[in-house]
């Protein structure tokens, strides 16, 4: 049997989880691995423009924060630690990491580094095909800042049948983290397509940490979740026929049970027999759940087809200006000065022709659920009193346009309805990203060792 | 004597989550109990979710499915107002999402549904 924990389920996510997924590995006596998963499209964007700006940086603004508590113990229990916290920069990010070890005294580690996952400059996007998820978003009209292909788990397999003690990497595709070290204990040929699903699927249901262990679930009454200010962060314990038991460290709060695991299966799956990764394509129509125990729930059945010929590929490009601004009012007919607010702005932006896309919410009405033309905005029955904030979004190439805008909103102070109050504004510049898909024979994945360790 | 029908919103009986990958969101739906699952296959259909969504400009939902799990899983495009990173909402990732397909009326028979749903005695807060 193998474990592995997961640590992070995005960039911002808990530094202190990793601790106990740590100590309840390490206790088991037998190794495993640790995956941090911190990378989302917008994040690995924002990595490049930092990296830009200070070629030592680029990687997870939380690194140190997330390893330096753990590095020691994983080192010392044989705990294998693979994240894409490199992000844009996974050279820096090895730097890092060897620099926490040379300060807990850990001497010089094997880390290994997987590239190739870059395609910036070197392909032509225009001779590949936009994801069709992403089929009817506008063309690129920004600057490019980023091309990063979804690589697979074969660099990270490799790398740990090397010897690596840390693997780092950029882009790679979520559930790859787990199947890598899985590939490398178990020895599984990449041609056995079950094995293949069934270590992407482990990876898909750690990869969002608490996700699957009652974090993002709770709903009083409903859905229960006992301590959610400490939950427990996921352990996969995975046979080598590939089904697995999904648990998490004794004493942390949170649940695992066939509610928090189902929620986790189906989270961002589009067909459910057809979920495409580089190394498999996963189905999952057959996936059985049965609970053995609190917080012990056994997943198998996961069933694997060929994998795509294309991998999808994020293209991160520099977009527009966004301007938020909000008002707030409160009390009597609080509903009606709030949209009579929204009426005075659009009628304003029209008057001084300012060229933007723009929305309004009413918070405490309904802006979760609002179309930007605000459908429902005007249908919400008005209850004669309550506690509204107003919140405009303006959106524009132009930033003195956005500026402009936001300016109109503070103008409510004295030119808006009654009793308006709390204007805050910022107006920042905005990363896109489209997905495009690359055939495999562009992307050439492979790791090296930090340092030239050998 | 006759059956009696119950409506109640969809949130009693079902929980969910939902995501996004680009402007492309999907919702789960997902019954507490077996004996509802008839319930969410039979009422909580495309074309009610595509109603649900369609001042958000929705152009097209696919669902999916999963008898085995009591599930479903809708795929919706262009829910999002462009997706994470050029929509003007709140809630750039339809995190919310969710919660507007379980506030869906239903009709269930025979029984009534409030309460804690039957699945949750195991993970009583202590």
């Amino acid at each position: 049997m193998f474990r592995i924990g997961c640590g992070a389920g995005f960039s911002g996510d808990r530094v202190d989880a990793p601790r106990s997924v740590v100590a309840a590995i390490a206790a088991a006596g037998s190794g495993g691995a640790l995956i941090f998963e911190t990378l989302g499209e917008r994040t690995l964007a924002l990595g490049h423009i930092a990296r830009r700006q200070d070629p030592s940086k680029g990687y997870e603004p939380l690194l140190e924060e997330f390893l330096e508590p753990i590095l020691a113990q994983c080192v010392t229990a044989g705990i294998t630690i693979v994240g894409n916290f490199g992000q844009a920069n996974p050279p820096a990010a090895a730097k890092a990491i060897q620099s926490i070890a040379d300060r807990l005294g850990l001497g010089a580690l094997r880390i290994a580094i997987v590239c190739g996952d870059d395609l910036t400059g070197k392909i032509d996007l225009d001779a590949t095909e936009r994801w069709e998820g992403d089929s009817r978003l506008p063309e690129i009209d920004g600057e490019i800042i980023a091309i990063n292909a979804y690589i697979g788990a074969a660099p990270i397999a490799e790398a740990i049948k090397a010897g690596a003690q840390i693997v780092v990497t950029g882009r790679v595709a979520d559930p790859a983290l787990a199947l890598g070290p899985l590939v490398a204990h178990f020895g599984w040929d990449w041609a056995d397509l079950d094995r293949m699903a069934a270590g992407t699927l482990v990876g898909h249901l750690l990869e969002c940490g608490s996700q699957v262990t009652g974090g993002f679930f709770a709903d009083p009454g409903r859905k229960d979740v006992p301590d959610t200010a400490n939950i427990g962060f996921p352990i996969a314990e995975v046979e080598a026929d590939g089904s697995f038991v999904i648990t998490k460290a004794e004493g942390t709060g949170g649940l695992v049970d066939l509610r928090t695991v189902k929620e986790q299966l189906l989270y961002e799956i589009h067909d459910p027999a057809s979920y495409l990764t580089p190394d498999v394509t996963l189905d999952i129509t057959g996936v059985q759940l049965s609970q053995l125990g609190p917080d012990r729930v056994q997943v198998s059945g996961a069933r694997g087809h060929a994998a795509p010929e294309c991998l999808k590929a994020t293209v991160g490009f520099y977009g527009d200006w966004l301007g938020e601004a909000e008002i707030s009012y409160a009390g009597p007919n609080a509903l009606a000065r709030a949209r009579l607010a929204v009426t005075t702005i659009n009628e304003r932006i029209l008057r001084r022709g300012l060229a933007l896309r723009h929305r309004a919410d009413i918070i405490g009405t309904v802006s979760a659920f609002d179309s930007d033309e605000g459908d429902l905005l005007f249908d919400y029955s008005d209850t004669g009193a309550g506690d509204y904030r107003v919140r405009f979004a303006f959106a524009s190439a132009n930033q003195r346009d956005v500026e402009r805008a936001a300016q109109e909103v503070n103008a409510l102070y004295c030119c808006g309805p009654a009793g308006g109050g709390g204007v805050r504004q910022s107006v920042r510049p905005r990363v896109r990203t489209l997905s495009h898909l690359v055939p495999r024979h562009l992307v050439h994945p492979s790791f090296s060792f930090a340092g030239g360790t050998p | 004597m006759n059956a009696t029908v119950q409506v109640t919103k969809l949130h009693t009986i079902a929980h969910g989550r939902s995501g996004d990958k680009g402007n492309r969101l999907n919702v789960n739906i997902i019954a507490f109990d077996e004996k509802h699952w008839p319930v969410l296959r039979d009422q909580v259909t495309a074309e009610r979710v595509a109603e649900l969504f369609a001042h958000r400009g929705v152009t097209e939902v696919r669902r999916y499915e999963l008898a085995q799990l009591h599930a479903l899983n809708f795929v919706i495009e262009d829910a999002l107002e462009g997706g994470v990173n050029s929509s003007l909402a709140i809630d750039t990732h339809g995190k919310c999402l969710s919660y507007l397909v379980l506030g869906m009326d239903v009709q269930v028979q025979d029984e009534m549904v409030t309460g804690t749903p039957p699945g949750a005695e195991m993970q009583k807060v202590p």
